[in-house]
C-alpha cells in the first residue's frame, strides 16, 4: 500500500469541492472494500476524503417514499422499524449481505460503489479489462463459476455483488447524487451499467460527483416478498443467485409484480417481462414456471457457471413460490 | 480420572483475555518488519529482478534476493529429494518452481514502509511450461520411497474382479488448505552465530534440527520459542521458507525481524492437502460378504520434494477382506510441497473407501452399517496382530441411536421433510495410536505447587490443560497449583504436535515422571523424623502431603518436608516410552460420523441438520477439551466434504481463490445440531492410563459420512468433493 493522504468533509459539497481539486482521490464512508482494494494495490489513491463526518445518516419517511440517507449503515437500514414495515423487501435483502460486523461499517452509498468480486480483478498480476483496460478478461476462458449469465461482454463476465441493490431496483428506487455541477437524480435501474467494451466504468456516476440519498416510493409490497439467496454456505458468501420478489396479490391474482435477480449480471437484473407476464395471472405454480423461463431469455454461461442456467429459473419459482405463500 | 476429568482449559483465560503471547506478538527491541515478494509466474527463472526502487524507498534496510544472498551453509549439503529431505532452498538461484514462490524478502523499520517498498519490486522471467494440473499427469506417478508406501497386496492380488457382486470407480479430492486462523509468523534474531526464532512450529525439536541443518550448525544451538499457536492442523510440521528468509534477512541487518505472512500467501507457501485421485475396486458375495478391495491413489507432490502420506492404508485393516491389494503413487507438479494436513492420509483415504462401501452395500441392498458389521475385522489383518482395544462397534450404536437411523431408507429419496429431502449417511474412520519417546522434568517447588516442563507444543488441543490434570491426579497437587512450562527448546525433549499423538506420549511422561517424583518425596520423607522407622511402603502421598498409611495422624506437608530440607526445589526428569508388549498389539483409534442431511433438490442446496460423532479413544482425559477436539474436526470435515478447494487456473498455474472470501469453510448457520459422544473405555495397552489418539480421527470418515448421506437424500453419487450444489442441480436447460 503507498502513502496517502486523509482528510475529513463535513458537509456534502466541502466533499465535492475537495475532490474536484485532486486527481486521484476517493470518497471514503465505510471503507469495507475500499480498504481491501487498496491493500491489494488493486486502486491506489493519494488521499482519501473521507465522509463519515457529513450529515448523510438519516432515513426519512417523506409523503409518498423514504429517503434513505447515503451514509445511513447497512444495519441501520436493516434493523429499521419503519423500514421492515413498509419496504421488508430492502431489509431482507441488507440482511442477506456480508455478516453483521460488516453492516454495522459499510453505508448505503458504499454498498452501491462496491467492486465486482472477481478474482482476476483482485489479484492484480491477472489479466482484468475492469482493472487494466486492454488487459485482457481472465474470468473468460478461466475460473468463472460466480460469474454473469446475462449482459456480459467480450471484455467483461463479472457480475455486481450487491444484496441491497437487487432489491433497490425491484423497488424502482432513484438515486440522489451531487457533483461539481450541481444535483441531479438518476433512475436506479441506471444507475449500473453493463460492461460492454468499458468493463473499467461499473455506473454512471459521472467524475467527482457524490451520492447524498436514495428515495423508494411507497408500495404495497408488504407482504408477498422475497429475498431468495443461493451461495456456497448459509452466511458471509456471495450470491451465486439471488432473487428479489415483490408480489401485490389480491384474490389470488397477482396485481403488480417486481422481479431482480443477482449474482448473474454487472449490474442488478431486472425481469421486467417476467414481471408484465405475471400481471393479472393467478398463483400458480405453472404461472411461475413460465415467468422464469422468460426471465431466462437470453442468458448465457461460460462453464463453470453453466449450472446457473438451471438454478436461475428454479430460485425464481422458488422465490416466488415462497413470495405468494407468505 | 475423575476429579480432574472435566477441567477447564488451563490457557483459555489467556486466550481470550489477550494475554497468551503468539511468536509474532513477542516485545523485541529494535524490531523491524519483513515480507516476502512472490514469483508471478509458475515455472522458469527469473532474468532479471528490479530492486532499486525499493532499497531506495525510505525506511528499507535491506532487499534481498538471489542475487545477494548470502547463501546458508547448509545449501551446500546434498540433500535427498525422499521424505520432506528436500525443502525449497529460498533465494538459492534464479529458479522459479512454482506461483508466488518468493523471489524477494524486504526488511524496513516500519510495516508500512515494508509493505511499500514491496510493492516497488519488479521482475521480468523467463518462462517455461508449467504443469499444475494432476489429471494430465496421471501416467507418471512413481513409486515414493518408504516402507509403508509401498505396493501391499494380500491374497489374490485385485481379488476383488472375481466377486459376484463387483464396484469400481474413482474419487478426487482437491486441494485443501490448512489456513489456521494465525497466520505463520516469525520473529527471527541471532545471538552470535546461534539463532533464536519465535516462530509457529507443531515440534521445537523438529524445528531446531532443520534449521540447523541449513545453517550447518548443531541443532543444540538453535533456540526456538513457539509457546502458543493459533491453530495449525499441520502446517506447523515443516520449516518453510519464510523462515529461513526471515532469518537470513535477520543476520544479514543484524537486527530482529519480525516476517508475517499475508493471508495470500498461506494458500501457497506452506503446504496443503494435495490433490488426489482414487480409484477403487471392490467385490462382495451376495449376502454381502467382502472378499476383495483393491485402493490405488495418485497423489502430487512438488518438483522439489517428495511427500507422502498413508492414503490407501486404512483400506488394509479396515476391514475382514481376503483379498487387499493397495497402490500409492505420487506425481510431481509445479506448486508447494503439499504437508500433512489434519487426518492427513486416512482423511483422504476415507473418502475413497468409505464412499465404496456405502456403494457397495446399496448395489446388495444392505444397509451400510449392517454390510460393516458382517465384515467387521476382529483382529488387524494387515500386520496379523490383535487389536489392542477396538469398541467401533459401540461406536456404530451410539451413533445409530443419537442421529435416529431408524428413520433411514435405503431407497434414495424416499424420505421427506416438508420440501426437503432427508438422507441419513455414515462414514468410518481410523487412526493409528502412537507413542513417542519424551522426556518431562517434573519438580515440586517450596510452596508446595508442582511444575510440569517439556518443549512439546500446545496447538490448541490442551495439551497443557492434559498436562495439569494428569500431574494433579498423580499427585494430588489442585490443578490450579500446577504450572507448565512448555514450547520452547532448552526445556525436557518434547515429542512434535502431531498424528494424535500428544496425550499417549507426554501425557504418559508425566504420568510416569510424577510417580517416579512421589516416590523420591517418599523417600526423602523416609528421614523425616515423624516417619522414623516406617517403611517406604507404608507412606502414601495425598492432598499436598505425605502420611503413614497405617496411622495417618503422622503426617508431613510437602511445604515443610521441603523447608525442614532446605530444599528450593525437589525433581525428577525421566525419560518415557512405549512398552515391548504394546509391539505385540495393533492399536488404532475408531472414529464413525453420522449426518442427518437436508437437501433442496431445485437449488442444491444441503444444509447439515444433524451431525453425530462417535470415537473410541481409550480413556478421555478431558471431556471438553476432547470434546472441542472432535466438534472442530467434525467441521473441518464438514468443510472438505461441502465448501474446500484450492482452485488453480492452470493456463497460469496460480491459486484464484486465495482468500477467506473465495476459499470458503463452514460458518455457524451451516450446521444446525452437533453432538460427541466417547465410548471412553480404557485401552489395557497402549499407555499407563490407556488412551488412544484422538485429533487425527476428529475428521477421518466425515467427508464420505456427508457424500453417503447426500446419496441417501438424492440418489446422487458425488465422487468429486467438494460436494457443491451444481453437482446437485439436475440440468434442465441446455447449455448456450
Amino acid at each position: 500500500m503507498k502513502n496517502f493522504q486523509i482528510i475529513r468533509a463535513l458537509s456534502s459539497k466541502s466533499a465535492v469541492s475537495s475532490i474536484a481539486k485532486e486527481n486521484s482521490a476517493m470518497f471514503i464512508a465505510g471503507g469495507t472494500n475500499l480498504v481491501d482494494l487498496m491493500k491489494k494495490n488493486v486502486v491506489a489513491p493519494d488521499k482519501l476524503i473521507d465522509i463519515n463526518g457529513v450529515d448523510l445518516k438519516k432515513i426519512e419517511f417523506l409523503t409518498g417514499k423514504v429517503s434513505i440517507g447515503a451514509l445511513a449503515k447497512n444495519s441501520q437500514v436493516a434493523e429499521d422499524k419503519v423500514i421492515k414495515e413498509k419496504y421488508p423487501l430492502l431489509a431482507l435483502a441488507l440482511a442477506a449481505g456480508a455478516s453483521q460486523q460488516i453492516r454495522h461499517m459499510a453505508s448505503v452509498g458504499g454498498n452501491m460503489l462496491q467492486r465486482t468480486r472477481c478474482s482476476y480483478f483482485y489479484n492484480t498480476d491477472m489479466p482484468c479489462n475492469k482493472r487494466v483496460p486492454k488487459s485482457g478478461c481472465g474470468a473468460i476462458g478461466g475460473s468463472n463459476r460466480m460469474h454473469a449469465i446475462f449482459g456480459a461482454s467480450d471484455s467483461c463476465i463479472a457480475v455486481h455483488p450487491s444484496d441491497m441493490c437487487i432489491a433497490l431496483a425491484a423497488l424502482e428506487a432513484t438515486v440522489l447524487v451531487e457533483g461539481p455541477k450541481g444535483k441531479r437524480e438518476i433512475k436506479f435501474t441506471d444507475f449500473h451499467r453493463l460492461p460492454g467494451n468499458t468493463p473499467e466504468k461499473d455506473n454512471t456516476l459521472l467524475e467527482k460527483e457524490i451520492i447524498t440519498s436514495i428515495e423508494i416510493p411507497t408500495n404495497n409490497f408488504t407482504k408477498n416478498i422475497h429475498y431468495l439467496k443461493v451461495r456456497d454456505r448459509s452466511s458471509y458468501a456471495f450470491a451465486l443467485v439471488s432473487v428479489a420478489v415483490g408480489l401485490d396479490i389480491q384474490n389470488n391474482t397477482i396485481q403488480d409484480a417486481r422481479l431482480a435477480m443477482g449474482g448473474v449480471a454487472h449490474k442488478p437484473w431486472r425481469l421486467t417481462e417476467a414481471e408484465e407476464f405475471l400481471k393479472g395471472k393467478t398463483v400458480s405454480e405453472a404461472t411461475f414456471k413460465k415467468a422464469a423461463d422468460l426471465a431466462m431469455k437470453g442468458a448465457r454461461s461460460y462453464g463453470d457457471n453453466d449450472f446457473k442456467l438451471t438454478l436461475g429459473p428454479n430460485a425464481i419459482t422458488e422465490a416466488l413460490t415462497i413470495a405468494a405463500s407468505k | 480420572m475423575s476429579k480432574t476429568s472435566n477441567i477447564n482449559r488451563v490457557d483459555g483465560f489467556a486466550k481470550v483475555t489477550g494475554s497468551a503471547t503468539y511468536s509474532a506478538e513477542y516485545k523485541t527491541p529494535g524490531i523491524t518488519y519483513a515480507c516476502l515478494v512472490g514469483s508471478t509466474i509458475a515455472k522458469g527463472t527469473i532474468k532479471s529482478i528490479d530492486t532499486k526502487k525499493a532499497e531506495w524507498a525510505p525506511g528499507v534496510l535491506a532487499v534481498i534476493t538471489h542475487l545477494n544472498v548470502d547463501k546458508p551453509a547448509g545449501y551446500e549439503q546434498p540433500k535427498k529429494r525422499e521424505n520432506l529431505g528436500q525443502p525449497l532452498q529460498i533465494f538459492k538461484d534464479n529458479t522459479v518452481r512454482y506461483y508466488d514462490q518468493p523471489i524477494a524478502l524486504v526488511i524496513a523499520d516500519t510495516f508500512e514502509r515494508m509493505q511499500y517498498a514491496a510493492s516497488l519490486i519488479k521482475a521480468e522471467y523467463l518462462k517455461e511450461e508449467h504443469s499444475t494440473e494432476l489429471e494430465k499427469v496421471k501416467d507418471k506417478g512413481k513409486l515414493p520411497g518408504g516402507e509403508r508406501a509401498k505396493d501391499y497386496n494380500r491374497g489374490i492380488l485385485d481379488g476383488y474382479k472375481n466377486a459376484e457382486v463387483v464396484l469400481e470407480e474413482e474419487y478426487t479430492i482437491p486441494t485443501e488448505v490448512h489456513n489456521p486462523m494465525e497466520l505463520a509468523n516469525i520473529i527471527a534474531k541471532w545471538d552470535g552465530n546461534k539463532p533464536i526464532l519465535y516462530t509457529k512450529s507443531q515440534g521445537v525439536e523438529g524445528t531446531r534440527k532443520s534449521v540447523g541443518n541449513v545453517f550447518g550448525i548443531p541443532a543444540e544451538d538453535v533456540e526456538v520459542h513457539s509457546e502458543y499457536l493459533g491453530g495449525a492442523f499441520g502446517m506447523g510440521l515443516h520449516t518453510w521458507p519464510y523462515e529461513i528468509a526471515a532469518l537470513i534477512g535477520s543476520k544479514k541487518i543484524g537486527k530482529p525481524v519480525k516476517l508475517v505472512l499475508h493471508r495470500e500467501q498461506m494458500f501457497t507457501n506452506v503446504g496443503f492437502r494435495p490433490y488426489t485421485i482414487q480409484k477403487m475396486g471392490l467385490g462382495a458375495t451376495k449376502d454381502g460378504k467382502l472378499t476383495g478391495l483393491t485402493h490405488e491413489a495418485l497423489a502430487m507432490t512438488s518438483n522439489y520434494e517428495d511427500f507422502t502420506e498413508a492414503t490407501v492404508n486404512m483400506s488394509r485393516f479396515m476391514y475382514d477382506c481376503a483379498n487387499v491389494s493397495t497402490k500409492y503413487r505420487i506425481a510431481e507438479l509445479d506448486t508447494c510441497t503439499p504437508i500433512w494436513m489434519r487426518g492427513p492420509g486416512e482423511a483422504t483415504g476415507s473418502f475413497a473407501l468409505e464412499s465404496a462401501i456405502d456403494e457397495l452395500a446399496h448395489k446388495l441392498d444392505l444397509d451400510p452399517i449392517e454390510f460393516r458389521k458382517r465384515n467387521h475385522a476382529e483382529k488387524d489383518l494387515e500386520q496379523n496382530k490383535p487389536w489392542s482395544s477396538k469398541y467401533l462397534l459401540e461406536c456404530y450404536e451410539g451413533g445409530m441411536e443419537r442421529i435416529g437411523w431408524k428413520n433411514r431408507k435405503n431407497k434414495p429419496g424416499s424420505v421427506r421433510e416438508g420440501e426437503w429431502l432427508v438422507g441419513y449417511g455414515m462414514g468410518t474412520g481410523t487412526f493409528g495410536s502412537f507413542r513417542n519417546p519424551t522426556t518431562v522434568k517434573a519438580k515440586f517447588l517450596a510452596n508446595g505447587s508442582l511444575v510440569l516442563q517439556c518443549s512439546v507444543n500446545d496447538m490448541g488441543p490442551g495439551t497443557a490443560t492434559m498436562m495439569t490434570a494428569i500431574g494433579a491426579e498423580i499427585t494430588g497437587i489442585p490443578t490450579e497449583n500446577v504450572i507448565i512450562e512448555m514450547g520452547r527448546s532448552g526445556l525436557p525433549k518434547g515429542p512434535t504436535q502431531g498424528g494424535s499423538a500428544t496425550t499417549s506420549s507426554v501425557g504418559s511422561a508425566v504420568h510416569d515422571t510424577c510417580n517416579l517424583l512421589v516416590s523420591k518425596t517418599l523417600g526423602l520423607a523416609t528421614e523425616n523424623e515423624t516417619f522414623k522407622n516406617i517403611p517406604i511402603t507404608d507412606l502414601s502421598f495425598a492432598n499436598g502431603a505425605i502420611s503413614s498409611k497405617k496411622d495417618t495422624k503422622k503426617s508431613v506437608s510437602l511445604v515443610s518436608l521441603l523447608n525442614n530440607n532446605k530444599l528450593e526445589e525437589l525433581s525428577v526428569e525421566n525419560e518415557s516410552k512405549g512398552s515391548e508388549e504394546a509391539k505385540k498389539y495393533s492399536i488404532y483409534s475408531f472414529s464413525v460420523h453420522f449426518v442427518k442431511v437436508l437437501v433442496n433438490p431445485n437449488l442444491g442446496k444441503i444444509r447439515i441438520a444433524h451431525v453425530v460423532s462417535c470415537a473410541d479413544i481409550g480413556t478421555v482425559i478431558n471431556q471438553k477439551t476432547s470434546a472441542g477436539q472432535m466438534y472442530g474436526g467434525a467441521v473441518g470435515g464438514i468443510g472438505m466434504g461441502l465448501m474446500e478447494s484450492l482452485e488453480i487456473d492452470h493456463r497460469f498455474g496460480r491459486a484464484i481463490n486465495n482468500n477467506f472470501a473465495d476459499y470458503h469453510v463452514p460458518v455457524n448457520a451451516d450446521i444446525e445440531k452437533q453432538e460427541v459422544f466417547f465410548v471412553n473405555k480404557k485401552d489395557p495397552i497402549s499407555n499407563p492410563m490407556g488412551t488412544k489418539g484422538l485429533g487425527e480421527t476428529a475428521l477421518v470418515g466425515m467427508a464420505p459420512a456427508i457424500a453417503n448421506a447426500v446419496f441417501n437424500a438424492t440418489g446422487k453419487r458425488v465422487r468429486d468433493l467438494p460436494i457443491t450444489l451444481d453437482k446437485i442441480l439436475e440440468p434442465s436447460v441446455a447449455k448456450a
